[in-house]
């Protein structure tokens, strides 16, 4: 006899995100009624009632996770996106502010086409959701289903050139908007960066939205990097250039502190923050308060598709 | 001004019953921090990473009692509210208590009483082994505190040995410091009432010398 296994839970069977658009029902006539709508209006992310812009066509992708997504809630309200300030509910609090339109991303450096692309353009490709999980180096985890499109496709179209080994990624910088980059906790703006195989890899993604909607501005809104096999912070939010070039790029929290975040930065249990453990993490909102951390797994369980590319690479080194 | 003297006096000396109901609110609001944590989570008020919160909660609340321990002394100095000095010893087991419940967080919903994990912390990670260290001083002061134990050692071997919260104040904000990301502000911000706090001793006990 076969026994089928109980199924997953699949994806579009979670509510909790249906519970959190319910609420807007509340909230849309008055706020539409607001001077601020307009604002809110201009800024892209939401339309003139107020709700957050769906995105039209996206199609299911066979690299999503299984695993139960966090809810809405959880992914828009405990960020690190630190030009909005340190604490985890800043980015909610402060980001509001972030002038995401218009918006252009310049592809420069080693191409044989550098071309700067209107995000209305960016839009338009075809979009696919990916449901992947996150891994902060600070210990902690999400799933979170975004949409986008693989990185890949908007390399093919500029042409890198021999030279090109690796790519910059520089974020926004709007200090009238931005609270946080009156200290300088970090050095603005935010620059990440990729091996070019990495930024070609098929699980490297430009995302530009959250849970079928435009991205929150919390989140990296119009356009940020995933990287699901490496530490949340590689997964620059809202990139404003992408340089090709030669050398090894310097990434922000190196020159913040290089012996504690080096450039490749994959998950790894095995390496050490010199100042915790990252053999475990804590899965925000699944893990109950009483409940063990889980073990975290080498390249955030992506290794059969991406260990290939740090074949003989000593990972103690090159964290 | 002529009625603020006698005003002022009459809170330089308390009497015993008015005392009694200061002390008692005193206690009562000591317990808000924990009663947020302990109201707060089953109701999901603590946010999206209640464990996070927690441990945060029980160790500012822990650094915050200890330098209300000890700007006991520089007030009363200041105000000549003598009945001040009655209040420090609740104080400084709210910080002791604060200190074991953000301990018990730490191995409990942090290390889930993993002793090897734990182990390793403390020998391998210099803020766990500070905090660590500061947590032990507490134990000894905590454990003397009662004036039965006070007077068995006796007034000089007490003090003296009560002089050990200066070093677990430094221990506990060099804690705090080492452990953040790096936006130091919050730390910055206790490092400088310590440092006025101790400063103020310092300067007293240099005047005391010069006497």
């Amino acid at each position: 006899m076969l026994i089928k296994p109980p199924g997953d839970i699949r994806a579009s069977e979670i509510t909790p995100h249906g519970v959190y658009l319910r609420r807007r029902e509340f909230v849309k006539a008055g706020l539409a009624a607001l001077a601020g709508a307009a604002g809110l209006v201009a800024a892209g992310s939401v339309n003139a009632q107020g709700a957050p812009v769906k995105l039209a066509g996206v199609r299911k992708s066979g690299f999503s996770t299984m695993e139960k997504p966090n809810s809405y809630k959880e992914i828009t309200r405990y960020n690190n996106y630190y030009e909005f300030g340190t604490e985890k509910s800043d980015p909610a609090d402060y980001a509001g502010k972030l002038r995401t339109r218009p918006w252009t991303v310049i592809v420069e450096g080693e191409v044989k086409r550098p071309k700067t692309f209107g995000i209305e353009e960016l839009l338009k490709l075809s979009l696919e959701e990916r449901i992947y999980r996150m891994r902060c180096v600070e210990g902690w985890s999400m799933v979170i289903p975004w949409v986008g499109f693989e990185l890949k496709r908007l390399v093919e179209q500029v042409e890198p050139t021999g030279k090109a080994k690796f790519v910059e990624f520089v974020t926004a910088l709007q200090p009238e908007n931005m609270p946080g980059v009156r200290l300088p906790v970090l050095e603005w703006p935010y620059v990440e960066g990729l091996r070019i195989d990495e930024a070609m890899h098929p699980l490297t993604l430009l995302a530009v939205g959250l849970y079928g909607e435009a991205l929150p501005k919390q989140n990296g809104a119009p356009i940020r990097l995933v990287v699901p096999w490496k530490y949340g912070f590689k997964s620059a939010k809202s990139i404003v250039r992408i340089r090709f070039v030669e050398k090894q790029p310097k990434i922000a929290w190196e020159k913040a502190a290089s012996h504690e975040y080096g450039f490749y930065s994959n998950v790894n249990p095995d390496v050490d923050h010199p100042r915790w453990s990252q053999a475990t993490e804590r899965r925000i909102g699944q893990d109950g308060l009483f409940s063990p951390k889980r073990k975290t797994i080498m390249f955030n369980g992506y290794g059969d598709q991406v260990a290939s590319l740090y074949a003989g690479m000593d990972l103690r080194k090159l964290f | 001004m002529k009625q603020a003297k006698p005003r002022a006096r009459s809170l330089a000396i308390l009497s015993p019953r008015v005392f009694a109901w200061t002390k008692a609110l005193i206690f009562v609001l000591c317990l808000g921090p924990l009663a947020r944590l302990v109201i707060g989570a089953p109701l999901d008020l603590l946010g999206v990473n209640p464990v996070e919160t927690i441990r945060r909660s029980t160790g500012t609340w822990t650094l915050a009692f200890v330098l209300a321990t000890l700007s006991v002394t520089p007030l009363r100095r200041f105000t000549g509210w003598h009945w001040l000095a009655r209040l420090r010893r609740m104080l400084g087991l709210y910080a002791f208590f604060y200190a074991v419940l953000h301990f018990t967080s730490y191995v409990w919903l942090e290390q889930f009483f993993d002793g090897a994990a734990i182990v390793k912390d403390i020998v391998k990670r210099p803020f766990i082994t500070i905090g660590f260290a500061a947590f032990a001083m507490m134990v000894p002061l905590a454990v003397t505190s009662t004036d039965a134990m006070a007077k068995r050692m006796g007034g000089r071997k007490w003090t003296a040995l009560h002089r050990l919260v200066y070093v677990l104040a430094v221990c506990g904000v060099v804690h705090y410091w080492w452990l953040v990301k790096r936006d130091i502000t919050q730390p910055a911000i206790y490092a400088l009432v310590l440092a006025l706090l101790l400063g103020f001793r310092a300067a007293s006990a240099f005047r005391k010398r010069a006497a």
